[in-house]
């Protein structure tokens, strides 16, 4: 088991700047799972980490021992592609024993390791194959053997699971859980996809246009995120925005005339003069009686889904979009008007010019 | 486009078929021709049924130098196919090496390298024959096989072909070889050459068979007959001047040429056609 930290990592291709200034210490046998849409860079974080890009400003450590300048082959990782890159002339077995070979290892050691493996992964009947003669699932698992004999010290992966339909992408994605928990080799795990960031995170990297967005426990992130690019990135469907007022000395604010909500506690005296947005995840909107309404909507298009319905709609008194998510199936008809209660602890506030979190 | 009529069907194998009769008749006629005597060969009209002289005809042609050309048939075939096979594996080695450099690795000036490679050896070999008899001959290298095999081996369809092959292999690919530890030699050896084989074989079945034909080079560079190919032997068994042309063993001589381009396509048929339908990836 090994640590890793990333320490003030920036990078340009060019004159294009990519990464920013990344800082992250990662833990023993933690799983880091970095997170963020399309383009913000996590590709290239990750292949810094890896060595197959060379870093612009910044240290990367492996076991403290700073690997900047090493080969990827040098660093003792082992990373698993988007596509797999299976070495497709080669059968299951050499592909696996393959870096194990060049690393001049005996032919007894490499067996043992790739059949252990092939065990693990259970593709020890398909040994013998060619990549083409697997099915998605499989050459996924031969991806991730590959790596395992290789008992590295930090493992890597590129959305490994994109290419792969959705019924299997929740079971792989469940397999990786598991083989983490058997291995507890430290991994990075990039994906922009936020199921598979939640389920799998020890700890979670947000990314924003290459910078850190925030770093924390996914139910951190989803409970206290730090800004409202994690707030509105996290959660599905997305959180609700509102411009808002702070009154009543910080206590409560006022997101219409006749419409305001009380903070907990104290609320925020300090930051009464700010301006700021609240903001509210759909299924935290609790539907109520219409003399207790703290908010009322509009609703315009309901979907049922079965385990919820979500109501989309907008708010009675200044006509801003909301989605509302409520539990089992609810009949509602359009331009119907539901009243609503939100409960203090549930209410996200952030300043308006920069997007921090305030509360 | 695929109509089920008997008449359609009669007609198209009556057109293949008259089509290879077209095509095989005159090889028919030079074999029918190197199992006869001279005289009968000669008697008009020319008999088109085998003669009795098959054995004695090759065995001929083969030991023996024959009157005009002082060489045999056997060492002409030899000096042929070193040509040939060296043509076609050099020609496969250096645009290998030569795409693996300009798809793999960054270096100034790397794609004005390309194209003038591109452009120079889009010209013909007769165009460049002059400068480079020029060449070979300083180095000294007239009457030699390395003399008839080097300038022939760079090959810019090769490099192109090849060069196109490599771009449409993930980088992915290369960059699990490089995790894996494979340098740029390893990466080389154990993961691109295997995986243009078939590339590899449909270009060699090419080049061998254009190495074979080549004829205006190897003309120009020897002149001891001891280098002779079999397509300058044949010809000079024309060149007999005042005496009797031994059409017996030049028919012979011309059977003994095509077996080799023949042999190495039907080997290698199945490589060939693969290699020009599919990839693999
Ligand atoms: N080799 C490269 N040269 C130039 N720009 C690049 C290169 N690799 C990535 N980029 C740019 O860096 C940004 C981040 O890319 P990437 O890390 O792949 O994003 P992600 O994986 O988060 O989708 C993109 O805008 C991309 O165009
Ligand atoms: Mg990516």
């Amino acid at each position: 088991m090994s640590t890793a930290s990333l320490e003030g990592i920036k990078k340009s291709f060019g004159d294009v700047q990519v990464l920013h200034g990344i800082d992250c210490k990662i833990q023993e046998g933690e799983f880091i799972v970095i997170l963020g849409p399309s383009g913000c860079g996590k590709s290239t974080l990750l292949r810094l980490i890896a060595g197959l890009e060379k870093i612009t400003v910044g240290t990367i450590k492996i076991d403290d021992r700073e690997v900047n300048n090493l080969e990827p082959a040098e660093r003792d990782i082992a990373m698993v592609f988007q596509t797999y890159a299976l070495y497709p002339h080669m059968s299951i077995f050499n592909n696996m024993a393959y870096g194990l070979k060049i690393r001049k290892m005996s032919k007894e050691e490499i067996k043992k390791r790739v059949y252990n493996a092939a065990e693990i992964l259970e593709l020890t009947p398909l040994l013998k194959r060619k990549p083409k003669e697997l099915s998605g699932g499989q050459r996924q698992r031969v991806a991730m053997g590959r790596c395992i004999v290789r008992e590295p010290k930090l493992f890597l992966f590129d959305e490994p699971l994109s290419n792969l339909d959705a019924k299997l992408r929740v079971q792989m994605r469940l397999e990786i859980r598991k083989l983490h928990q058997r291995l507890n080799i430290t991994s990075v795990y990039v994906t922009h996809d936020q199921v598979e960031a939640m389920t799998l995170a020890d700890r979670l990297i947000v990314m924003d246009k290459g910078f850190t967005a925030q770093i924390g426990s996914p139910l951190d992130v989803y409970e206290r995120p730090a800004n409202t690019f994690v707030a509105g990135f996290i959660g599905s469907p997305a959180m609700n925005f509102m411009d808002a007022k702070l009154e009543n000395n910080g206590r409560s604010i006022r997101i219409s005339e006749k419409e305001y909500l009380e903070l907990p506690g104290k609320g925020l005296p300090e930051h009464i003069d700010n301006k700021v947005r609240a903001g509210i995840r759909p299924e935290h909107f609790v539907i109520c009686d219409a003399k207790e309404a703290q908010i009322k909507l509009k609703t315009d298009v309901v979907e049922k889904l079965g385990a919820d319905t979500l109501v989309h709609g907008f708010t009675l008194e200044n006509n801003i979009a909301m989605t509302v998510s409520l539990d089992g199936i609810q009949h509602f008809d359009a331009d119907t008007i539901l009243s609503f209660r939100i409960q203090p602890d549930k209410i996200h506030i952030f300043e308006s010019e920069s997007g921090k979190r305030l509360n | 486009m695929i109509h089920n009529r008997p008449w359609l069907s009669f007609l198209t194998h009556s057109i293949l078929i008259l089509g290879i009769l077209i095509l095989v008749f005159p090889i028919y006629v030079t074999f029918v021709a190197s199992t006869r005597s001279v005289d009968s060969i000669l008697a008009s009209p020319m008999p088109l049924w085998p003669g009795m002289e098959l054995v004695k005809n090759y065995l001929a042609a083969l030991a023996g130098p024959s009157k005009s050309v002082g060489v045999s048939v056997g060492q002409m075939m030899l000096n042929s196919l070193i040509m040939a096979l060296g043509i076609a594996l050099g020609k496969i080695t250096i645009s290998l090496m030569a795409a693996y450099a300009f798809v793999y690795f960054n270096f100034r000036f790397r794609n004005l390298f390309f194209w003038m490679i591109f452009v120079t050896l889009m010209l013909p070999v007769e165009v460049r024959i002059l400068p480079t008899y020029e060449v070979v001959a300083k180095l000294g290298m007239l009457n030699t096989h390395v003399g008839l095999i080097l300038p022939l081996i760079a090959s810019a369809t090769a490099t192109f072909l090849f060069r196109q092959f490599f771009m449409t292999i993930p980088n992915e690919l290369c960059e699990a070889a490089r995790v894996d530890g494979a340098g740029p030699y390893r990466f080389f050896i154990d993961i691109l050459v295997p995986m243009s084989r078939t590339s590899i074989a449909a270009l060699f079945v090419i080049l061998f068979i254009y190495g074979w034909n080549q004829y205006l080079w190897p003309l120009l560079i020897t002149t001891d007959e001891g280098y002779y190919t079999m397509l300058i032997g044949i010809k000079r068994m024309l060149d007999v001047g005042e005496g009797q042309i031994e059409w017996n063993l030049v028919m012979a001589s011309t059977i003994l040429a095509i077996i080799p381009p023949v042999f190495v396509v039907v080997y290698m048929q199945n490589l060939f056609v693969k290699g020009l339908t599919e990839t693999e990836k």
